[in-house]
């Protein structure tokens, strides 16, 4: 129904020349550059970079293949793995890698315009809803032939397969999200990591008692909260029920997510007052400096601190209800999909199932200062720092792995309607009758 | 145009020789002229009308951008009606931006041309004051919105930790509008002031000793005479007062992207629309009702511009 058209589609350049353009171009091209360029507000000129030019390429045998990349020259070592990963596949192929590097957020902002332009054949993504959206739009390429790939294991698997059961996505990497802290902290004052919900309790109590805020919390930026709702809904009302909420099945004002909500709120006096003013990196500060105990946040709290995470250990969020227990968590994973607009189909694949080996994330992995957590089970683990070889390990250990509620339903719904609300629920978490039936109406307008 | 072209059929004295001129045009004439005519319509119709009439067709649809055109769901009024009664940051949204509008009215404004009125007195120093005052013009409002966060942050921030308070001034939807408008008035007072301050130095010393022979004080003068010269500035002022608080927009995105007590309808337009949320039925709906309210000024304002002319 939506073919995907690598040509034709001025929404990937600039503005001005898709206005010029328009002169030649059908009636229907016509209106939907118009569309896109007058109502994008010029985002479709973002990622100018992107367009590439028609002319090059081909498909042929050893053509260049085109890597898009979200992270620019300037993002350190998460570039240098990528690009480190471009050349050691470029080296061993003899397949001539040409690299797109775009900013993260330019990169996420102009994904639709990208993809539906001329993208690159093969791109950084991510799992969940996100690839599922436009594997349903025909944008990314079936790459289920390329599975399975050594070395990942059946949930990774399960989080690069879209609604229709095939494959459109391969994992490099992830991380967790659990409860951080730092070890002299906890040492100092006979802390440790509690195992039950009573021993929860009492650890936050004990640090009110002394003075310390139990847990750090900024919400600023809208999506750092979502991990609290994420775990509390996974914890209370199981991941079953918590994924099928995501994909608009379950109703939002029903008990169970009101039940989320009321426990939260009973939570509020030990995270930081007024969140909505700090930002996540404001908060993981006072975390590092002691002034809170504990920080429910990804591993990325360590690059708020400034500092190699040597005195930084995570628990997972304790259980909460006996029968549901502790066994899922939030561990986003990226990888990398082949558009289904890119000009070498045959060409993306192959590096694409080369990019989910074990070599590819090891020359990723010793091309750049700091490693990521492979996905690969097959990838050296002698690059990890301690932090990183206890999330494989926690996360190799989990039943189930969620991957955010921005990633795991739909973009428009997280972004529009969560972020407000839970943003709601923090001003006034009285009124939590009120929230979730906003919640409930928009969710019904959106989802239809 | 429209007046250049009539002028000719109703000035009957000056008819033959126009019409002689008219003959005379070249090939190479008629080319040029029509040129001249045609790309500024190309522009305004390919630019400005096109996209606006889109925006009002989007606006009874829903589509995500994925697929071609005909993937569009048509549902009236559905946008319209979710955004009244469902979306909780509308009416804050325009609540806001009529606030805004009457803020930048009232304070930046004045305090503008009170500065305007002290540095045109030619004191010692006054071009440094000059300066100092314009240079946050110079400064991207997002930029400022950023500069701010270093007074503002609750935790790290200057005010709270000279006062010894705890507000949240970005964060708390009670105070934040009202922090995030003093930083876009410090920005806004020095453009109001220059162009007050060029208002002034051109207006004829004459009339001020006139008025100093008449016995009138100094605030009389200004009141009665120095201002009411100056209305050409004043309209000035007033349209970019009006066009900044409806554009507002860029302060807001970079402090929480228009969110939590800092809703504007820009805000909602984008983040509906650009980024990974792909309402465009909804956001230009939204759009729609951004561009019927700044119609209303615009249309207030082109009527008085038109008046002033033909009383000319």
């Amino acid at each position: 129904m939506s073919r995907p058209r690598p040509t034709g589609f001025p929404g990937g350049t600039s503005v001005p020349r898709s206005a010029l353009t328009t002169m030649a171009a059908s009636r229907r091209s016509v209106l939907r550059g118009m569309a896109l360029s007058g109502l994008a507000l010029g985002s479709g000129g973002l990622l100018a970079a992107c367009g590439g030019d028609d002319s090059g390429g081909g498909s042929g045998e050893g053509a260049t293949v085109k890597f898009g990349i979200n992270e620019a020259e300037s993002a350190g070592p998460a570039y240098d793995r990528l690009a480190a990963m471009a050349a050691a596949y470029t080296e061993e192929s003899g397949t001539e890698v040409s690299l797109n590097a775009v900013d993260h957020n330019t990169f996420q902002e102009s994904i639709n315009t990208y993809l539906q332009g001329s993208p690159d054949d093969v791109f950084t993504w991510f799992a969940g809803f996100r690839m599922a959206q436009f594997a349903e739009a025909g944008l990314i390429t079936d790459v289920s032939d390329l599975w399975p790939i050594d070395g990942l294991n059946d949930s990774f698997k399960q989080a690069s397969t879209a609604p229709d059961g095939k494959q459109y996505f391969v994992p490099v990497q992830y991380y967790p999200w659990a409860v951080f802290y730092r070890k002299s902290v906890f040492d100092k004052n006979g802390w440790a990591p509690p195992e039950t919900n009573d021993d929860f309790m009492a650890l936050m109590d004990d640090m009110q008692g002394k003075g310390v805020t139990p847990f750090a919390f900024g919400d600023k930026d809208g999506w750092p909260a979502m991990g609290t709702f994420d775990i509390l809904n996974m914890r209370l009302n199981g991941f079953d029920f918590h994924m099928s909420l995501m994909a608009g099945e379950e109703a939002w004002d029903g008990d169970e997510v009101k039940q989320v909500f009321e426990t939260w709120r009973t939570l509020l006096p030990y995270h930081q007052e007024d969140p909505l003013g700090r930002t996540w990196q404001e908060a993981a500060t006072a975390m590092g400096n002691g002034e809170c105990g504990m920080y429910l946040l990804g591993t990325f709290v360590v690059d708020a601190l400034g500092e190699n995470g040597e005195d930084l250990d995570f628990f997972t969020f304790p259980e909460l209800d006996s029968s549901i227990g502790s066994d899922a968590l939030d561990a986003p994973i990226d990888g990398f999909c082949v558009a289904a607009g890119g000009q070498n189909q045959e060409g993306g694949k192959a590096m694409a199932k080369w990019l989910g080996s074990a070599v590819a994330a090891d020359a990723a992995n010793n091309g750049a200062d700091a490693p990521f957590i492979a996905a690969n089970e097959g990838a050296s683990t002698s690059t990890y720092s301690d932090l990183q070889k206890k999330s494989a390990e926690v996360v190799g250990a989990a039943a189930n792995i969620a991957q955010f509620m921005d990633r795991d339903t739909n973009a428009d719904f997280a972004n529009t309607v969560m972020i407000p609300s839970i943003q709601e629920f923090l001003k006034n978490p009285d009124d939590i009758d009120g929230v979730t039936a906003s919640i409930q109406e928009q969710a019904a307008s959106i989802f239809g | 145009m429209a007046t250049t072209d009539e002028a000719p059929q109703t000035d009957e004295s000056a008819a033959p020789p126009t019409q002689r001129r008219e003959k005379r045009l070249g090939g190479h004439d008629r080319l040029v002229i029509g040129a001249m005519l045609a790309l500024p319509i190309v522009l305004v119709v390919g630019l400005v009308w096109v996209p606006a009439l889109g925006s009002v067709a989007l606006s009874f649809g829903t589509w995500n951008g994925f697929g071609d055109l005909d993937t569009i769901e048509w549902v009236g009024f559905q946008n319209y009606q979710d955004i009244a009664t469902i979306y909780p940051p509308f009416w804050p949204a325009i609540r806001h931006n009529l606030i805004w509008l009457a803020f930048l009215f009232v304070f930046p404004t004045l305090l503008g041309i009170l500065l305007a009125v002290v540095l045109d007195r030619e004191m010692r120093g006054s071009r440094f004051y000059q300066t100092a005052f314009y240079m946050p013009v110079v400064l991207s409002v997002a930029l400022i919105g950023f500069i701010w966060q270093l007074f503002y942050s609750r935790d790290q921030g200057l005010i709270n930790e000279v006062f010894g308070t705890e507000v949240d001034w970005y964060g708390d939807p009670d105070v934040n509008l009202w922090a995030v408008l003093v930083a876009n008035a410090w920005r806004h007072t020095g453009y109001v002031m220059l162009l007050y301050l060029a208002g002034l130095k051109g207006v004829d010393s004459t009339l001020r000793e006139a008025a100093a022979v008449d016995g009138a004080s100094e605030v009389r003068t200004f009141f009665h005479v120095i201002f009411p010269v100056m209305r050409p500035i004043n309209m000035i002022v007033v349209v970019i007062v009006v066009i900044e608080s409806l554009r507002a927009f860029d302060i807001v995105w970079v402090i929480n992207k228009g969110r939590n007590g800092l809703e504007l309808i820009g805000a909602l337009v984008a983040q509906n629309v650009i980024g990974e949320a792909t309402r465009y039925g909804f956001g230009s709906a939204l759009a729609v009702i951004m561009m019927l309210i700044s119609s209303i000024f615009i249309t207030i304002y082109l009527r008085n511009v038109f008046r002033e002319e033909r009383q000319r």
